[in-house]
């Protein structure tokens, strides 16, 4: 360490912080490659098929299906990306940089643990605000530069639907704010920190909150049931109809990664984040004291709980139609979220609530 | 040079740039998505001042929702831009007064320290645990919590009237009660009938 950094002198934090955030980008991309291989393993068996189960690596029997997210991304990035027509070529190109940018860049504030956070900034909370409310900007961007008919209503849906839900999402996060007296998310997952393991979590006083910000979350990735921005039955594939090979693929990136930043943030907001869900008296009267510890795997644990879950929503239900995700979004979770906030602050008043700090 | 400075005169000359590019770019679309990047950039100095909050509120309320839904109006706008310069000789007189206006104030505020207007002292550094956040909240919350809920009122006010002013029933439309629709059982649709069959000649 001390070698590095006499090397690189001045600009040593720089690189350091660099070296900080591909740490975090490449095992997250890693992540993105193998949710689209759990996505359609989850969904085969759900629906009584196999699944990928041919790529592997080497010849190896028992990896097959592994190698399918490799062999994807290798054949979307040999693939021919074509501009239409009339289409406005350097909007066309920046439309994918914009959609990713966001997805990336949230994980800045994340804490996986105690101490393993990239910028532990106090307005954490606001930060992802921020930063996801500007991933709209790719797809309406895709939309419009595609000079497509089809691409562009997609585009008009999906951000129709994106402003509608951030609405709601905003004020499921003011909730949390305020059960967490922070906007720093680390200083939220301490407070949730006590004897009783998992109902010491925010999901049981904000249980209302939890579940809103959860299907939120799916509609604002525009996952099923809430896909009509791509709904392939009338607008053939919305904003990325015409985007081929890698410049499509970073749309799917884009998607994927939202998926496991919003199921983090669930985690972490909801569900007790680097926590154990074991009580210590409980884990030590079974004679097992680490499933009390507290660390990374259980966020990784939780995570993967609420991705399941994404998956599994896609596997059940049938879409929305448009003016039914409309009014979900402004008619029940509006009302319910503000509705709770109420409750929250009468709630905090009384000697009845006991996440004090 | 501090890297500080630096970072100051990069953010600052691509707002310039920006900044000018909406008021020059011929497309409504490229001018918009340069008012987007001009409104980040601005939140990205204001964070070199330590005002975080204001920083994020403003990507979050003109970056994501605002100009979200402009971007959307103008994209769908065709836009005739030989209509649009069609008043420019009588609009000029007035706009030039406004530029000129506006030129002198710029003047005012910069160049006061030429005129002798020492202004005001640097504020003192900040103490180490001092959140802007915090302190925004504290200060909005007591000190200046009747303005605030003035200022909460009249935008109630002024959403409760752009909705009237939209709102109209129309007779001839066929709403869908989804609690209804979802409520629905099989008695309410099928009516099974019981009848004897008729025999064959």
């Amino acid at each position: 360490m001390d070698f590095f950094q006499n090397l690189f002198g001045p600009t040593w934090p720089a690189v350091w912080t660099l070296v900080k955030i591909v740490a975090i980008v490449l095992p997250l991309l890693l992540c993105v490659a193998y949710l689209t291989l759990a996505e359609r393993k989850v969904i085969g068996y759900m629906q009584v098929r196999l699944g990928p189960n041919r790529v592997t690596f080497f010849g190896i029997p028992w990896l097959r299906g592994w190698g399918q997210p490799i062999a994807d991304g290798l054949k979307l990035l040999v693939k021919e990306i074509i501009v239409p027509t009339g289409a406005n070529t350097a909007l066309f190109v920046l439309a994918p940089i914009m959609a990713i940018m966001p997805a990336m860049a949230a994980w800045a504030v994340i804490p996986f643990s105690p101490t393993l956070v990239l910028a532990d900034i106090d307005a954490g909370l606001l930060y992802i605000m921020a930063i996801t409310g500007m991933g709209v900007y790719g797809i309406i961007i895709a939309g419009w530069a595609s000079n497509s008919k089809y691409a562009f209503l997609g585009a008009l849906r999906s951000a129709a639907q994106m402003v509608s839900y951030e609405l709601a999402m905003g004020f499921a996060l003011v909730c949390v704010l305020m059960a967490a007296q922070s906007l720093n998310l680390g200083e939220g997952v301490r407070l949730q920190q006590g004897n009783w393991g998992f109902l010491n979590w925010f999901w049981i006083p904000l249980f209302p909150i939890f579940l809103v910000y959860v299907i939120s979350g799916v509609a604002e990735t525009n996952r099923l049931p809430f896909d009509v921005a791509e709904g392939e039955s009338e607008i053939v594939a919305g904003f990325h109809v015409e985007y081929s090979g890698m410049a499509f693929a970073v749309f799917f990136l884009a998607e994927y990664a939202n998926m496991i930043l919003i199921a983090t943030l669930a985690s972490i907001m909801f569900l007790g984040g680097w926590l154990s869900p074991v009580p210590d008296a409980l884990a030590n009267s079974l004679g097992a004291p680490w499933l009390a510890a507290d660390g990374f795997p259980w966020l990784a644990a939780k995570v993967s709980f609420v991705l399941f879950c994404f998956l599994w929503f896609r596997a059940t239900f049938p879409r929305y139609r448009y003016d039914q995700i409309m009014r979900l979004g402004w008619k029940v979770f509006l009302p319910v979220t503000i509705g709770w906030i109420v409750v929250l602050g009468a709630w905090m008043q009384t000697p009845l609530w006991v996440w004090w700090k | 040079m501090t890297f500080n400075e630096f970072v100051f005169y990069f953010f600052s000359t691509i707002l310039i740039l920006a900044a000018l590019g909406v008021i020059t770019a011929r497309n409504p679309v490229h001018a918009a998505l340069l008012l987007v990047l001009a409104f980040f950039t601005s939140a990205a100095i204001w964070v070199q001042l330590q005002a975080e909050f204001l920083a994020v509120a403003l990507v979050l309320v003109y970056v994501g929702a605002v100009m979200v839904l402009f971007l959307f109006v103008v994209m769908m706008l065709d836009i005739n831009m030989a209509r649009l310069r069609e008043g420019f000789w009588n609009y000029l007189p007035l706009g030039a007064l406004v530029a000129l206006l506006l030129v002198a104030e710029m003047v005012l505020v910069l160049g006061g320290q030429y005129a002798g207007f020492a202004g005001a002292p640097a504020p003192p550094p900040l103490p180490a645990g001092y959140s802007n956040t915090k302190e925004l909240g504290r200060l909005v919350y007591t000190e200046y919590v009747y303005p605030f809920e003035i200022a909460a009122v009249i935008l109630l006010v002024a959403i409760v009237a752009a909705i009237a002013l939209t709102l109209r029933r129309r007779k001839q439309t066929k709403h869908q009660d989804p609690a209804r629709q979802t409520s629905v059982r099989r008695e309410d649709r099928v009516r099974i009938v019981s009848m004897p069959s008729e025999k064959r000649d």
